[in-house]
């Protein structure tokens, strides 16, 4: 990459190890490290998409035969909700944009040739995926895995009688988080070591990529998050266990005492929501750094408000830990504090629009090239909208009174946080893919994998809301029990059918990822023509990501169509612009 | 590809919104006297969201076809921003967000912040997996002590409460498994749960609270029309979840009085 001004430094350039094992399996490179938590999370997420196929099976046939599986009890189908949740959340979402993309391009994109601790890198990858392992050993334990739903209310969680799978399955589940958190916390630390420390010269933090940003944001809210959810795990392991009471108060089970007292269940819910919400931002943050570096790159044009974008970002960052208590509204808690959640809660809405107004901004007087990611980065930004409009239903405490805990709440987060996460992981899939394999995906499997996701997302998450407002409360294996809930079994039937086309739309993806890695068109170190230092360096990147040579930024990471400049896109290595306004 | 995914975005957004406008499915009927003014401010804020969101996917679907690459037709604008606008927007959105919040506080404030009245019904509701119970404390106005070692769940009734006859204040106490309250009166609900948090959700009712073990929460409600109504639980209490339901019956004061009468003749 000649054209590319690189520091005049000798050379340092480190062989990669040549070992299978030191090199795919227990190895130090962030880029292998990238890999391996992608594809931890693409085994997770098959799993968590099989779990929600069978839910939505038995919610409208709840006494089909399944073949292999048999049927599905009241009880196994509470099993499928809670591991379909936990998988999810943690192994995909918390997984792929931040262990995975986060993991192989933000030291390349801040010109870095590892993380600051690779050691400690490979170890979390790896205590990651002890916690996949036990999360999935659930499933096979006698009693079979949890039902008490993936935020694991006490008393129901604390106590081994209180359903099946409340026994060894529950045990492991906790277990199985507990290490989760062990992993994050480990990569929580690098990433905000590597962002502050091993930047190159001239990447001053207001010339990071906002991708770099939203990694950088999303690692410091685990830090603070995750350490709490850890401590909680271990006293509800206690509870269960040792004969503590942290989370349980004097309470009978079909009238028989359990020996514990003096417990608060509401606090569980405290220490959970706080760990809980701002993992919400902790899946989104990510994608919304994916989406803006899209909607730059394939508009053609400047990112329309980086500071705004990067304050936004910050001020979501730090709002995020102050709105917990809007999962309470209904819990018990003082009504009083629910003002106050509120107003907070309501305050977040604020960064979020602006970066909504600054997308569309970006896409304004652009010149938009409709290639596989920037489709997916537009459909984002759709989902991101719809999904964000019913938040101010549920942030309003007098709302919540009716909504909270029917499908209107599913509806929202899983247009929000749940799809919205996966489109920024599909997007940067299509787009990082060339730079990772040396081969372009396939184009037309990708747009019609994106029109099935994008369809297929609202025809399944929409009609939730309206179940939701027809009063259909969350997590009820059946509808026949309730005389107004048959009413609404055709809208049911409407989405399950969704699901199934849209289940199917992501094998596409799958055939696609795999066949292109080994067939897909060779591709050039730049093939989307974009600025930032990835682009740079060879496809895909040596061991040490450079090549032996720093490089060395003059340029912001958005500098698309500049006046003046010879090509539309200015990398953020070539010199110094100077643009006439 | 642009016009496309104009057609989609704007399809995807006037099918969804006509669902809601035309209210194909919507809020069961309110039958108690917080849930009109409740039911206003979800449609304020159902009108004002819905603007938004109409607004930002029209805008979006315009905006990815009006400026599709169009070869050397397309001149891209060389901007960064524009701070004023930033200012605007965000002071906007506050306003509404907020503003939004604020109208909807005194409806939270008397539904919440103000206890019941000193001559409303009161009602204990106790959920068990997978059960509702309710206890009138009886002409005493008192509700008698419950033990947790009395309990005995297959029994039902009083037995499953815990009930300690011995207790001068629980003779007259009543345990049913139907919720009958006379209309117009406020309903003082004392929830508690003896095993595992369930939520006493009654859709019509606009009444929603979670009944946490070791807590009695406070809670009220008005009923302003006779009928029998559906009452759920709303939080995942374990595997009969699906099933824990009971009926709230709405009847005239005298009808409640008479059923009220025979409960306790029964109980002598």
């Amino acid at each position: 990459m000649a054209t590319h001004e690189f520091a005049a430094q000798e050379s340092h350039a480190h062989p990669g190890p040549q070992g299978f094992i030191r090199k795919w399996v227990f190895s130090l490179d962030h880029k292998v490290i990238g890999l391996q938590y992608y594809f931890l999370a693409l085994a997770a997420v098959f799993v968590g998409m099989f779990l929600s196929l069978l839910m939505r099976i038995h919610l409208v046939a709840p006494t089909a035969i399944l073949p292999f599986l048999g049927d599905i009890k009241p009880e196994t189908y509470l099993t499928l909700v809670t591991m379909h949740g936990t998988i999810m959340v943690f192994f995909v979402l918390t997984t792929a944009p931040q262990g995975g993309f986060g993991n192989y391009f933000l030291p390349i994109q801040i010109g870095a040739p590892d993380m600051a601790f690779p050691v400690l890198n490979m170890l979390s990858f790896w205590t990651t995926f002890l916690g996949f392992i036990v999360m999935l050993a659930a499933f096979f334990v006698a009693g079979g895995a949890p039902l008490h739903g993936w935020t694991g209310y006490a008393p129901l969680s604390a106590l081994q009688s209180s359903g099946p799978g409340e026994g060894l399955g529950a045990d492991l589940w906790i277990i199985s988080i507990a290490i989760f958190c062990i992993g994050a916390l480990m990569g929580a630390l690098n990433f905000i070591t590597t962002t502050l420390d091993m930047r190159a010269k001239g990447m001053t933090m207001m010339r990071m990529p906002l991708t770099v940003w939203a990694w950088f944001v999303t690692a410091i809210l685990g830090l603070l998050a995750f350490g709490v959810l850890l401590s909680a795990g271990i006293l509800l392991l206690m509870d269960r266990n040792l004969g503590t009471s942290f989370f349980v108060p004097l309470v009978t089970i079909n009238g028989q005492l359990t020996g514990h007292k003096g417990g608060s269940p509401l606090l569980w819910q405290h220490l959970f929501w706080f760990f809980g919400h701002p993992e919400v931002y902790i899946a989104i943050l990510p994608a919304m750094g994916m989406c803006s570096q899209l909607l730059s790159v394939f508009s053609r044009k400047p990112i329309f408000g980086y500071k705004a974008m990067v304050y936004a970002i910050l001020a979501i960052g730090l709002l995020g830990f102050m709105v917990w208590g809007h999962h309470m509204f209904m819990s018990g808690m003082s009504p009083y504090t629910a003002f106050a959640f509120s107003i907070m809660t309501m305050g977040i809405g604020v960064p979020s629009a602006i970066k909504t107004f600054n997308w569309l901004g970006t896409l304004m007087r652009g010149r938009i090239r409709f290639t596989s990611p920037m489709l997916f980065a537009i459909g984002f930004v759709s989902l991101f909208v719809s999904g964000g409009i019913s938040g101010p239903f549920l942030a309003q405490p007098v709302l919540d009174i009716q909504l909270h805990d029917t499908y209107f709440v599913p509806g929202h987060f899983h247009l929000i946080m749940g799809v919205a996460s996966i489109f920024g992981i599909f997007a940067a899939t299509y787009y990082w893919f060339p730079k990772m394999f040396g081969r372009m995906m396939n184009e037309s499997m990708a747009r019609w994998h994106f029109w099935f996701s994008f369809i297929g997302t609202y025809a399944i998450f929409m009609p939730m809301h309206y179940l939701g407002m027809a009063g259909m409360p969350r997590r009820y294996s059946q509808m026949t029990e309730v005389s107004y809930l048959n009413g609404l079994i055709p809208l049911q039937k409407f989405i399950t059918y969704a699901a199934f086309v849209t289940i199917a739309g992501q094998l596409i993806f799958l055939v696609n990822l795999f066949w292109s890695m080994f067939k897909g068109k060779q591709a050039s170190d730049n093939p989307w023509e974009a600025t930032t230092l990835e682009w740079t360096t060879a496809t895909p990147p040596p061991h040490d990501n450079f090549g032996g040579r720093t490089p060395v930024v003059y340029n912001g990471p958005y500098e698309y169509s500049v006046p003046g400049a010879p090509r539309d896109y200015v990398m953020q290595t070539d010199p110094e612009i100077k643009p006439a306004h | 590809m642009g016009l496309i995914l104009l057609i989609v975005i704007w399809l995807i957004t006037f099918v969804s919104t006509y669902f809601f406008v035309a209210k194909t499915w919507w809020l069961p009927v309110g039958a108690s006297a917080a849930a009109a003014s409740i039911d206003h401010h979800f449609t304020t804020t159902f009108i004002l969201m819905g603007v938004v969101f109409v607004a930002a996917q029209v805008a979006l679907g315009y905006l990815v076809w009006s400026y599709r690459d169009r070869g050397t037709a397309s001149k891209v604008a060389y901007s960064h921003g524009n701070t004023s606008l930033e200012i605007v927007w965000t002071v906007l959105t506050t306003v509404l967000f907020v503003g939004m919040n604020l109208a909807s506080s005194s409806i939270w404030a008397s539904e919440r912040f103000r206890a019941a009245e000193a001559n409303s019904v009161q009602v204990e509701v106790t959920g068990m997996q997978f059960a509702w119970y309710f206890r009138y404390p009886g002409p005493d106005g008192k509700f008698g002590a419950t033990k947790p070692e009395l309990e005995d769940a297959s029994a039902g009734g009083e037995a499953a409460l815990g009930l300690d006859t011995k207790d001068p204040a629980s003779k007259d106490d009543v345990v049913t498994g139907t919720m009958v309250v006379p209309v117009n009166r406020e309903i003082e609900v004392i929830l508690r749960a003896h095993d595992v948090i369930h939520s006493f959700f009654i859709p019509t009712m606009r009444f929603k609270q979670d009944a946490v073990p070791g807590l009695a929460i406070h809670m009220h409600f008005t009923p302003i029309q006779t009928g029998e109504y559906e009452i759920l639980c709303a939080e995942l209490c374990g595997l009969g979840h699906y099933k824990m339901h009971g009926m709230l019956k709405v009847v005239s004061q005298e009808e409640f009085d008479k059923w009220l009468a025979a409960r306790e003749a029964e109980k002598q």
